[in-house]
């Protein structure tokens, strides 16, 4: 008779695991990087490919190195990777990117510990670091084929004065310049509500940043507050990075605050900044506030006796 | 405002032996009777080798009211009063008698009789009722309180643990025993609501308790949504009653009686027949096990007998435990006994009790979303890893049950309960400092 095996409790766990998440990540951002083929031709899709292979093996090869435990198999990298190469223009040379998926990988994640251990959304480090390294190419936008110019233009919030409902359709289909995955808000929020459906993520924080996008942009007295949430990155970092569990508050009060944080910050910098873009800014910004958002919206447990100004009050709620 | 429940999770049910009636097992040729089956004092053994016993005599007991006597499940002669090792890790004295087959019933076995409060309660200790449920508290140190206190007695018939559907049989085929068990709580405890607990996908058990409890007023059936951990103590009296158990409090401190389903059967049996707890009603099920079934075994057979008597095993199995998936014990080999408290013994193949190795935590939140207590499983383990006993009192361990919810949703498949038990020994070092 074999030994039996001894452990605490519970013996049995759901068949959930950290990799059929990504993988469904994964899966979500596909109708995206399908637009994005359709749009900007196959050149998209060597770049997703290039900057998943990059940071693939950067965090291969930082494992290795330092004769860690290997984690690629956990398919983050693979995430990281997509979203990296979802926020370069389609004419971005290869070895600038390649450079941005490098930084996204080791600077913004392997150097805190790996996956988990990050404070800043991986992607968008990598995209900063890229915007300040070739603003010129990060800034270049092509605008897809089959447009009447095929040569560079500004991004839609670029030129917001321009934007009115009468190109609302050309909008939300993202038949206009920028980065190659940020554009078709249509493939994003499929994408999104995918991962809703799957229990990924939760509404809360898309709801809440777009939201608060609209009315503080009302508030702040900017151009077309409702065309232009689906302008820029707001569908992409909405969905897709503001959610990022590492980089997002637990509770469901800190997911609320954290995305009207963004919310309220993206439209401050696109109304008063000189960047047109904020959606980058604002995650980040917000990220490094997660641990304070989370101390502070901690529920109280049942049962739980709290002190209150040195007076023990019972808790019954 | 009140949420109606606390928060729950869903887990497989498998209840594969519900309906079934229980088979009676055949007298096992030994049994070993730990002198600690309950939480309290351990019994002292009052039997010495060589000495004839029979069913329902008294073998282990104590003077500390906290405990509950011991009896001998088959009649025989006691072979060795030696310690053994229980699956906890405490070492305890134990009685094994030698059976002789004639399963002779001790003579003095005769109903209790009840005159007012406190003959009720020495019956109950008489039994040796502890809590069925798995706890294993003395069931007569439970009910010692002043019934002016006791504004409800909730009957816990939940069974929410995967697997176990010994209380539904309970509920379903023995409805005598509890109807004798809720005439009693109501004539000791009159100001008392009874609620029978009963989660819904045990429509049987449902639909018999309403038939039973029909012409009995201060009785109702509650049905509950199938989902874990319904059947925890805290977690039934809030869904009940929307009562909230303070931390370092007991349910009668908020005027709140809970017991099991099949403690409160016994009690009717016991009163009735005052035949002692001497068998249980065990389901025994698993992967690993060919006859699944609910066995009525006496107290002290081994595992290895209970396979026995189930056909035997399948191949090897990968884990044995005491009771349900979510919060059994693990035991390390199979001369392990049925105790007073063992509610089921699961063979589990290494497919079903799969150990995934732990990956780091993505901070997903939905330990955090499945805790009941609204505790933050992922802050405890960071803290207990730390060995930060005031963050640890900050973020209330204590007052984690260990229902598992946390760790059996946890994508990265953390040991979040081990980490909560390691903690909590942490914060109890500390406190003895």
């Amino acid at each position: 008779m074999n030994r039996l095996t001894v452990s605490v409790s519970p013996h049995i766990r759901s068949g959930n695991t950290t990799q059929k998440i990504m993988l469904d990540v994964i899966i979500a951002l596909m109708p995206a990087l399908i637009v994005s083929i359709i749009l900007y031709g196959f050149r998209s899709l060597l770049l997703t490919v290039i900057s998943v292979i990059t940071c693939v093996l950067g965090e291969l090869i930082f494992e290795k190195l330092l004769h860690r435990e290997v984690t690629i198999m956990d398919l983050s990298a693979v995430v990281t990777g997509i979203l990296v190469a979802f926020n370069v223009p389609v004419d971005m040379p290869i070895w600038m990117l390649v450079v941005g998926a490098i930084a996204a990988i080791i600077l913004g994640k392997m150097i805190f510990g790996g996956l988990g251990c990050n404070f800043m959304n991986p992607a968008l480090v990598g995209r900063i670091v890229m915007m300040f390294s070739f603003t010129t190419a990060m800034t270049t936008y092509s605008v897809p084929a089959g447009t009447v110019d095929a040569l560079t233009s500004a991004t839609p919030l670029a030129v917001m004065g321009n934007l009115d409902w009468s190109n609302f359709k050309d909008l939300v289909l993202g038949i206009h310049g920028g980065v190659i995955g940020e554009t078709c808000c249509v493939a994003l929020l499929a994408g999104g509500i995918y991962l809703i459906i799957r229990k990924v993520i939760k509404p809360i924080i898309p709801l809440c940043y777009i939201g608060a996008l609209m009315l503080f942009t009302w508030i702040f007295g900017g151009p077309q507050p409702i065309l232009s949430v689906f302008a820029g990155g707001v569908f992409l970092g909405a969905f897709f990075m503001a959610t990022d569990y590492v980089t997002s508050p637990i509770t469901n009060w800190g997911k609320v605050i954290f995305g009207c944080f963004i919310g309220f910050i993206t439209a401050v910098i696109r109304v008063f900044g000189n960047y047109t873009e904020g959606v980058t800014f604002a995650i980040i910004l917000a990220n490094i506030l997660v641990p304070y958002i989370n101390d502070l919206t901690r529920r109280k447990p049942v049962g739980a006796i709290v002190e209150k100004k040195g007076k023990k009050v019972k808790a019954n709620d | 405002m009140k949420a109606k429940y606390l928060k729950s999770i869903h887990v497989p049910h498998y209840k594969r032996t519900a309906g079934d009636i229980p088979n009676r097992m055949d007298l096992p040729k030994t049994v070993t009777i730990p002198m600690s089956m309950h939480i309290g004092a351990p019994c002292t053994p009052v039997v010495k080798v060589g000495d004839h016993v029979a069913i329902g005599q008294i073998i282990g007991d104590s003077t500390a009211f906290v405990s509950a006597p011991i009896h001998a499940s088959i009649s025989g002669k006691v072979k060795a009063v030696d310690t053994m090792l229980l699956s906890s890790g405490a070492l305890t004295t134990a009685v094994t008698i030698e059976s002789d087959g004639l399963g002779e019933v001790y003579s003095e076995v005769k109903p209790p009789v009840i005159t007012d409060f406190d003959s009720f309660i020495e019956a109950v200790r008489a039994s040796g009722c502890v809590g069925l449920g798995g706890a294993g508290f003395p069931t007569a140190a439970k009910l010692k309180v002043d019934p002016e206190k006791v504004d409800y007695i909730l009957v816990n018939g939940a069974e929410c643990e995967p697997y176990i559907t010994a209380d539904t049989h309970t509920m379903v085929d023995r409805t005598d025993r509890l109807g004798k068990g809720l005439d009693t709580l109501h004539w000791f405890y009159p100001n008392a609501k009874i609620i029978i607990g009963i989660e819904d996908n045990k429509k049987f058990a449902i639909e018999s308790m309403q038939e039973l409890t029909a012409d009995m007023p201060n009785v109702s059936v509650q049905s509950l949504p199938a989902s874990y951990p319904q059947g925890g103590e805290k977690v039934l009296i809030y869904n009940l009653t929307h009562r909230v158990v303070p931390a370092g409090k007991l349910p009668i401190d908020v005027g709140c009686i809970v017991i099991n389903a099949t403690t409160l059967s016994f009690i009717g049996k016991y009163l009735m027949t005052g035949l002692p707890l001497v068998t249980k009603c065990v389901t025994i099920d698993g992967g690993a096990i060919r006859l699944p079934q609910n066995l009525i075994v006496p107290i002290g057979t081994s595992m290895m007998d209970v396979a026995e008597a189930c056909n035997g095993l399948k191949g090897d199995p990968f884990k044995v435990l005491y009771g349900g998936p979510m919060m059994g014990i693990s035991v390390p080999d199979l001369e392990q006994p049925i105790l007073k408290s063992t509610n089921a013994v699961l063979f589990l193949t290494e497919k079903e009790a799969k150990i995934t190795k732990p990956s780091a935590c993505i901070h997903c939140g939905r330990c955090v979303d499945a805790c009941p207590l609204n505790l933050e499983p992922t802050a405890l383990e960071h803290a207990c890893i730390a060995k930060d006993v005031d963050e640890l009192n900050k973020l209330n361990i204590m007052l984690c049950m260990e229902c598992g919810s946390c760790a059996f949703v946890c994508p990265a498949k953390r040991n979040l309960v081990e980490s909560h038990k390691l903690a909590k020994s942490l914060v109890k070092e500390a406190q003895a400092r």
